[in-house]
């Protein structure tokens, strides 16, 4: 059986899939990947059902190595440099480490989580139908931590299929849009304050929230209310104003005022979002964000027809060249019919 | 005659949950219609609802917004929670065995010295205590109980713990809860138990429902420490003296 090693990773790194669901009620919270669309991506690019387990990477460095066998995988969310024994390795596309190969993974340029999916999903003994972590609760397989150097994970053998690249439509900019809401009513001008104010997401977040440095969002009539439910995406303010937004592995019940809840759409490009830079909110109306929850739900259906051969373009041109009828339509020195494949980094 | 009920708030919790709120209080009347229609939402087979969270004073409804929008959604919801509510039943009752003071408990002579009693009354006065489960949450398990005699309400710490032991059972502000798991905490520490209101392996591996009743019963150190290892070995849950 092949195995893909751990050989060093970054901290806050974890198996994730959607998350476990129905618990709530007893103060579960699901987990689950914070960027859902990047890690339907890398599976998308194996083959894989959409939402099975990848592996969420932080931001800093990591190496996985193949032993036993081939290993394919694939490398989506974070934009960082990589590499095989030297040769790069792109975002959005898929790779096989042959017996003994590593890949290197950098530090993250552009976002905060990478997830590496493997060919036929992460294994292990799912929990309330989940393989995701949850240290806290003791949940999540096959180890019910974050990975640590030396972490085996057991995955099926290499296919010989043709490597793939997956086209994402361009990152949407602007806002991260909310719904204002549940506790608004607590909140007075302070709310005028929160939708026209710069925001930075701090260093000491993390997957049960990111802490937001701004002006204070003062309370009407102070920062205790009677604990209910949080939903991801729940912006709480505490006494001192600076605001929290719920994460993944949030509380399942909470007693700060909760200002607004950041849109199911925007989730992932909000906890992709670097700690220190500057971000602001929008705030849109429930029917328009619906409307994106659809649109977002048929993007994700998308995923497996957007997968194609990364090398498709160079064989055909090959094969064309060797039936002897490229020059009619495609000569290699022509600008206006040669294009150079697409690769992920185009993109950056 | 019944008095007619109010219609809860139908709160926006984003775009894929609704918070129906009954009160911004804790309030007894209020967790008991949370507690009704929590139940009429699971009768009522709506396929769009995806799961459902009862606290003090409102019911969080996680849903599919593919299959229902917020309106019709919202709509449902007020005319469910306008029915009648049930005859008040006799919920199922756990026995709770606990191990109060000393190591176990760290906060019951400063309890004790803020409330001008001694130690054996705030024990003594806590376990006459009849509490029900009024939600869980938080982390697994964590059971916040409704009941605590007015007696013993006292302000939460001003500093809260980062650490306190699984199995911890505190007093803060008018409530009592059951903690399973170690983790932060703002409440008292009045003692510990041995049962597990999660754990993993064991059927069912969440003990306690919301609605639940709860009596305490103090233990001595020795008992608690017999009970917690049969517990970590999954051969003691709690006596269900009511069902």
């Amino acid at each position: 059986m092949s195995k893909l090693i751990v050989t060093s990773v970054s901290p806050g790194s974890s198996v994730q899939d959607v998350g476990r669901f129905g618990a709530q009620r007893y103060g579960l919270v699901p987990s689950g990947a914070v960027d859902r669309l990047a890690m339907a991506a890398a599976n998308a690019l194996l083959g894989n059902t959409l939402f099975a387990a990848t592996i969420e990477l932080g931001p800093l460095n990591s190496v996985f190595t193949a032993k036993g066998g081939a290993v394919r995988v694939s490398l989506t969310g974070a934009t960082r440099p990589a590499d095989i024994a030297g040769t790069p390795f792109n975002v959005n596309t898929s790779v096989t480490l042959a017996d003994g190969e590593s890949l290197n993974l950098g530090v993250a340029r552009a976002g905060t989580f990478g997830y590496l999916a493997i060919e036929g999903g992460v294994r292990g003994e799912p929990m309330f139908g989940s393989l995701a972590v949850n240290a806290r609760a003791g949940l999540g397989s096959p180890y019910p931590r974050p990975l640590q150097a030396g972490d085996e994970l057991l995955v099926a053998a290499a296919s010989s299929a043709n490597e793939k690249r997956i086209d994402l439509p361009a990152p949407a900019e602007g806002p991260i849009r909310v719904v204002l809401g549940p506790q608004d009513d607590e909140f007075g001008d302070a709310k005028e304050l929160f939708l026209s104010s710069e925001w930075k997401i701090s260093a000491t977040s993390d997957r049960m929230g990111y802490r937001l440095e701004g002006p204070v969002v003062k309370h009407l009539h102070g920062h205790n209310i009677v604990s209910d439910g949080t939903v991801n995406g729940s912006i709480q303010v505490p006494g001192n104003g600076q605001p929290i937004v719920l994460m993944p592995d949030r509380g399942t019940s909470g007693g700060y005022p909760k200002i607004a809840t950041v849109i199911s759409t925007d989730l992932g490009r909000f906890g992709q979002t670097q700690p220190g830079r500057a971000f602001r909110f929008k705030a849109i109306t429930m029917a328009e964000a619906q409307a994106e929850y659809r649109a977002f739900a048929e993007l994700l259906q998308s995923l497996p027809g957007r997968v194609h051969d990364s090398n498709i373009l160079m064989l055909d041109i090959k094969a064309l060249l060797s039936s002897n009828v490229a020059g009619v339509a495609v000569s290699a020195t022509d600008d206006n019919t040669w294009q150079a494949p697409q690769t992920a980094d185009a993109q950056d | 005659m019944v008095a007619a009920l109010s219609p809860p708030r139908i709160l926006p919790s984003g775009d894929a949950a609704i918070t129906v709120e009954f009160s911004r209080t804790i309030d007894e009347e209020a967790n008991r219609r949370v507690l009704a229609l929590d139940k009429l939402v699971a009768s009522a087979g709506l396929a769009a609802v995806t799961e459902t969270v009862p606290t003090y004073r409102s019911l969080l409804v996680h849903y599919d917004p593919l299959q229902i929008g917020f309106d019709a959604l919202g709509e449902k919801l007020t005319e469910l929670a306008l029915q009648p509510l049930p005859e008040a039943k006799a919920a199922r009752r756990w026995r709770i065995p606990v191990a109060y003071g000393g190591e176990n408990g760290i906060d019951l002579e400063d309890v004790a010295k803020a409330l001008n009693i001694t130690p054996d009354e705030v024990v003594a006065r806590h376990v006459g205590g009849d509490y029900k489960v009024a939600m869980i949450g938080f982390t697994p398990g964590w059971s916040y109980l409704s009941g605590l005699p007015s007696s013993m309400q006292m302000s939460r710490r001003q500093n809260p713990r980062l650490l306190t032991p699984p199995g911890t059972i505190s007093i803060g502000g008018i409530q009592t809860g059951v903690q399973c798991l170690a983790g932060p905490s703002g409440w008292h520490l009045l003692g510990r138990t041995a049962v597990r209101t999660y754990q993993l392996g064991r059927d069912p591996i969440f003990l306690l429902e919301p609605g639940d009743a709860i009596t305490f019963a103090a233990v001595d150190e020795k008992t608690f420490a017999e009970q917690d290892r049969a517990a970590e070995a999954g051969a003691f849950v709690a006596e269900l003296i009511a069902s």
